[in-house]
């Protein structure tokens, strides 16, 4: 229906149209064409002076109008080092255009009225070519031109300038995919490990992370909606990288916009220099500011209170495209370093013991040796403080490795396990027990028999040369007879194959 | 006004014309045309101008719909949408609870997408050069026709074909190429990145593939044409500025969209036979694919390469427009005529080495940036140059301010205001904040997209009683020049101050960002003036088809006192354009107010001691 009354009145204005038309054909007829013509053009020139002073009186209107919501002004000044000189030169570039396009609006229209024709018999100027106003206007715009973009181009090197170590940087990683942005902090190292789109998995590692990278294992990677926080007053190098079509990275208050590309990262460095509390304070001074954040709740947070950094997508990446928020929080050094060591490794809390671990068995991390080594006294001291009866109680010995396929001990991760119950025995003398080796079911059995026991006897070793009493410690193995899990899993086999503590007496 | 008699005209070109025997080998039953050959598939260059120019315009109101359509969205977000439902189907999604219709996300960036593709290469490239080209070529340097006739029918039919299958994207169930009007891959290449990445873009891609073979078909038999058949006298220098604007950009169209078809081949290729020129460490819908070595980078080149040479095709006609219509209007020559043509050709040149400017922050080399950093600006001076040569062609004048000239006036505004802001962007530093945020859209509207429309109405308000033989309505001319001004900046202007508030364009909604939701009012304002200025267009299609036939008819030769050769041409055209002899060159076409008569065509042989070149 409302289709037919919209072609209805489609038609209806046609007809009143070409009503408008054919009369003002008629009037030409009865009064002349040349004296219609002669009173258009009146008509016309003034119209266009009219325009002229609308349009130039609406321009310098509207642009104080929004003065207080455009970057290059007022309380939205750049919030970061670099901006502050692209900034600049956006007003430089605002008065040398301003100019001329005034100037050329006044001629344009002034010319239109001035020479419209009044008489058609008066001679219109014959003049054809005048080789030094030529230059002007070639001459004058090149020298203009030529000092803008010169300006552009020495700030521009020295935003993209190569940073070496000496800059000192914090370098943090944006990945950009359809619709959101991952963000990864290099952790203690200060480096980001490597990644490969080849190892991507949605569910433990989104970005493709390469785990056998020793500098991957302390990056930090942030959770969905979690804010992106920044140092005040540190040069941040942000690594712009994409998973599947192209998006830019665009920090808008920071002058900040690169693009994410598919197999190629690309890198932008700047300075903030005001927190986000400072850049709120600022914004706090101007009413604009001040109104209430959400129109529909006029007794809401003010539109300062609310105000973030934001990070936005600035190129067309698919129907989500307009989504990709993500806020960024500038903070005092300090707060930062604070806030940093909250952060736990993405690959410490997600990765490590689980099968996509590369360094089970082959690598302990300090933390993980300073929370073992509690974890075992604890055990042990729980013991000697039991009032019930604990011989047999069996202490895992989570920490104790051998070379592959060996006896032989790994002492370069076991050592730490082990001299911490050197300590242990040490301070609880009495402590007598036994050392039991166990392995998987994978191979003979004889020979499991045999590879327990000699790697038992390799502890009691290492522990007898430490001078621990030999009366203290006897060692056994039990080959596959004492599963804790079924075998059948490769989890399951991991478990089995361990070395145990077994209390004799206390 | 001082004007030569029909008569006198006639008389001189039939003694002193050139005989080409034309007429000689074109009668009888031999050039009977049939209306298949003489509507259809016509090989007149006036009549295929014509073709041309109905097809533009039925691209062109297609494509204002589809932006009123998403300015819609983005005016009124929270207006329910339903009442289009029956028009666009599935593609208005009703929330069963309030009944809300709002528009899909894919279909408006199908939109998006679509209104760039079609009003840039269907209307402001095949509509434009297609119609004026092709009317004024032959005509203006006093040929026949075209040096290939044949060429230029299959020039328009490719066209046509192209059209035919866009349009048919428009209807299948996954919806048209949503992925922007650049089509950058790896989002074109995967049909796993978006649902118009599938069909939509493999037929987005033949269809342009085809347009492209129009373009060449018709850059080859422009250029052609007016190097080899220019009249008698008819020297490049004598030439009108709108000849050397068409020749013009018939080069670098023919230099540069070759190049384009290259990077869709590819493009084609890796969509379809597992190629990676464009792809490299993609994961996408759970899948990491076999597809490395490739850089997205390198289609942005391939594609920019032709893309803002692409701009100036869409430009320099309407320049040319513009000058001559000024020049008609002003009662004076064109200030600067060969200023103009090297300025025109400095533009020309140069807009082949700036592309990389639409690539600033691609993540190209920060250094290879400088030097089209360097070579964007000085484009600048050419451009205004032109500016101010037409500036200093009014001074003086005497002018006419009829619809025609009323449009030529307004291209100037807004190349100038449009101009002007090409500075800010094609500084390299500047352009990291602006790049792809609403003041790039205010931009290159106003500088190519809205000057290039008002070029093409001072064309069409001034050529239609060489088409039809009829005037179109003035009146109605005027209003619809005043109110697509107004609406034009009324557009365009506010989205400066969102594009400096940092409000990036193709955003379906902008209320997640804190920073860029508070624009409500001005997203409202623009959506209006937008709806307007789509109704004021009706106001020109309902006077151009009412004045096709009902208009006032044309009852002189030469209706605005012109010089240039198309107005000694019969009113009733003709095959072949003059009926006897070729008219002979003595001048340039601006011979406006030299002596003692009011203008001098170009075929009026010198006095003694007169200057015929200048």
């Amino acid at each position: 229906m409302i289709y037919f009354v919209g072609i209805g009145i489609i038609a209806l204005i046609a007809i009143v149209v070409i009503q408008i038309g054919k009369l003002s054909e008629l009037s030409a007829k009865i009064k002349g064409e040349e004296a219609v013509e002669l009173s258009n053009n009146n008509t016309q020139a003034k119209l266009g002076i009219i325009f002229l002073i609308l349009f130039l009186g609406l321009t310098i209107y509207t642009a104080f109008y929004y003065k207080n919501e455009m970057f290059p002004y007022g309380p939205l000044k750049s919030a970061s080092e670099h901006g502050f000189a692209v900034d600049r030169l956006f007003n430089i570039t605002l008065v040398a255009t301003g100019f001329v396009f005034i100037l050329t609006h006044i001629l344009l229209f002034w010319f239109t009225y001035k020479y419209r024709m009044r008489d058609p018999k008066k001679k219109a100027l014959f003049y054809v070519d005048n080789l030094k106003l030529e230059m002007v206007w070639t001459l004058i715009p090149l020298v203009v031109f030529v000092l803008l973009v010169s300006q552009g181009i020495s700030i521009m090197n020295d935003i993209f300038r190569p940073l070496t170590d000496e800059d000192k940087y914090l370098e943090i990683e944006a990945t950009g995919y359809q619709f959101a942005w991952d963000i990864r902090y290099p952790g203690d190292d200060g480096k980001l490990g490597n990644k490969d789109f080849r190892l991507i998995d949605p569910a433990s590692n989104s970005i493709g992370i390469d785990w056998n990278d020793e500098k991957s294992l302390d990056d930090i990677v942030l959770g969905g909606t979690d804010k992106i926080v920044i140092p005040k007053d540190t040069l941040v190098r942000i690594r712009i990288t994409a998973k599947d079509v192209l998006h830019s990275f665009f920090l808008p208050h920071f002058r900040v916009k690169l693009d994410a590309v598919p197999g190629m990262p690309t890198f932008f460095a700047f300075k903030p220099v005001k927190t986000t509390k400072e850049f709120k304070e600022e914004l706090k001074k101007y009413p604009e500011w001040n109104e209430p954040a959400d129109p529909k709740d006029p007794t809401g947070p003010k539109r300062w209170e609310v105000f973030e950094y934001e990070l936005a997508c600035a190129e067309l990446c698919g129907k989500g495209h307009y989504s990709m928020r993500r806020v960024v929080e500038v903070v005092e050094r300090d707060e930062y370093e604070s806030w940093l060591k909250e952060q736990k490794s993405f690959y410490y809390n997600n990765i490590r013991g689980t099968e996509a671990d590369p360094w089970d068995g082959k690598k302990l991390f300090p933390n993980e040796i300073k929370a073992r080594a509690e974890e075992l006294s604890k055990e042990i001291s729980d013991i000697m403080s039991s009032t019930e009866n604990v011989n047999g109680k069996i202490i895992l010995l989570k920490h104790v490795f051998y070379e592959t396929g060996s006896d032989a001990i790994n002492n370069k991760l076991s050592r730490y396990e082990l001299d911490n119950l050197v300590e242990l025995l040490n301070k609880y003398p009495s402590l007598r027990v036994e050392l039991a080796g166990h392995t998987d079911n994978v191979g003979d059995d004889a020979a499991n028999i045999t590879l327990s026991e000699n790697r038992a006897s390799n502890v009691k070793q290492y522990l007898l040369s430490k001078n621990i009493s030999a009366t203290r410690l006897t060692s056994k193995g039990y080959g596959e007879m004492q599963p804790l899990e079924s075998n059948d899993s490769a989890d399951g086999r991991r478990k089995n194959r361990r070395t145990e503590l077994r209390v004799i007496s206390k | 006004m001082a004007n030569i008699s029909i008569q006198e005209d006639d008389v001189l070109i039939r003694e002193q014309g050139f005989n080409d025997h034309f007429h000689d080998h074109h009668h009888g039953d031999k050039y009977k045309t049939s209306f298949l050959t003489h509507y259809v598939f016509s090989q007149d260059h006036k009549m295929i101008s014509k073709q041309f120019l109905i097809t533009g315009i039925f691209w062109a109101v297609l494509g204002a719909a589809f932006s009123v359509i998403f300015r819609l969205q983005l005016g009124f977000p929270e207006e329910s949408l339903a009442w289009i439902k029956p028009l666009l189907g599935k593609w208005i999604v009703i929330d069963p609870s309030t009944g809300m219709g709002k528009l899909a996300p894919d279909f408006y960036y199908a939109l998006v997408t679509m209104h760039g593709t079609v009003i840039v290469f269907f209307v402001l490239t095949g509509g434009l050069s297609g119609t004026f080209s092709n009317l004024l070529i032959p005509l203006q340097i006093g040929a026949r026709d075209m040096a290939s006739p044949f060429m230029n029918m299959l020039s328009y039919w490719f066209f046509f074909l192209a059209g035919v299958i866009m349009f048919y994207s428009l209807f299948i169930s996954t919806g048209p190429f949503s992925g922007g009007w650049v089509a950058y891959p790896p989002l074109s290449a995967l049909p796993q990145a978006a649902s118009g990445s599938g069909t939509g873009m493999t037929l987005w891609l033949i269809s342009l593939v085809f347009f492209v073979i129009s373009v060449v078909l018709g850059g080859i038999n422009y250029i052609t044409t007016v190097l080899n058949l220019r009249t008698k006298g008819m020297t490049m220098y004598r030439m009108p500025l709108t000849m050397w604007a068409f020749f013009i950009t018939a080069i670098i169209g023919l230099l540069t969209f070759p190049v384009l078809v290259s990077g869709f081949f590819m493009l084609i290729s890796d969509r379809s036979l597992g190629t990676s020129f464009f792809l490299s460490d993609i994961f996408i819908a759970g899948e990491a694919l076999d597809r490395v070595g490739g850089s997205p980078i390198l289609y942005q080149h391939l594609f920019w390469f032709l893309g803002h040479p692409e701009v100036y095709i869409v430009i320099l006609p309407a320049m040319g427009i513009v000058s001559e219509v000024m020049s008609v209007h002003a009662r004076k020559p064109i200030f600067g005529y060969r200023a103009m043509i090297y300025s025109l050709a400095a533009i020309a040149l140069m807009s082949c080495i700036v592309w990389a400017h639409h690539m600033f922050v691609s993540g190209i080399n920060p250094f290879l940036a400088n030097f089209f950093s360097f070579f964007t600006i000085l484009i600048g001076v050419p451009s205004s140059i032109k500016v101010f040569n037409w500036l200093t062609t009014l001074y003086g004048g005497n002018l006419r301010l009829n619809t025609p000239m009323l449009f030529a006036i307004g291209f100037v505004t807004l190349f100038i205001s449009g101009g002007l802001t090409g500075v800010f962007m094609g500084n390299h530093a500047l352009d990291i904040q602006e790049h792809d945020t609403y003041f790039i859209v205010a931009h290159f509207h106003l500088v190519m997209g809205v000057a290039a429309f008002f070029g093409m109405f001072a064309g069409v308000y001034q050529w239609f009683p060489k088409m039809y033989g009829r005037f179109m309505n003035e009146t109605l001319g005027k209003i619809h020049f005043w109110g697509t001004l107004i609406c034009a900046y009324a557009i365009f202007w506010p989205q400066h101050y969102l594009g400096l508030a940092g409000v990036p364009r193709r955003y379906y909604s902008f209320d997640a960002f804190e920073a860029f939701k508070h624009f409500a009012d001005t997203n409202k304002f623009i959506t209006i003036f937008a709806i307007i200025a789509f109704f004021l267009q009706i106001l020109f299609i309902v006077n151009f088809f009412y004045s096709i036939w009902h208009g006032k008819k044309m009852t002189n030769k030469n209706p605005w006192s012109a010089t240039t050769l198309e107005w000694t041409t019969p009113i009733e055209p003709i095959h072949g354009n003059w009926p006897g002899n070729l008219p002979v060159v003595h001048r340039w076409a601006y011979d406006y107010n030299k002596d003692e008569r009011e203008f001098v065509m170009q075929h009026v042989p010198l006095k003694e001691g007169e200057v015929g070149d200048h």
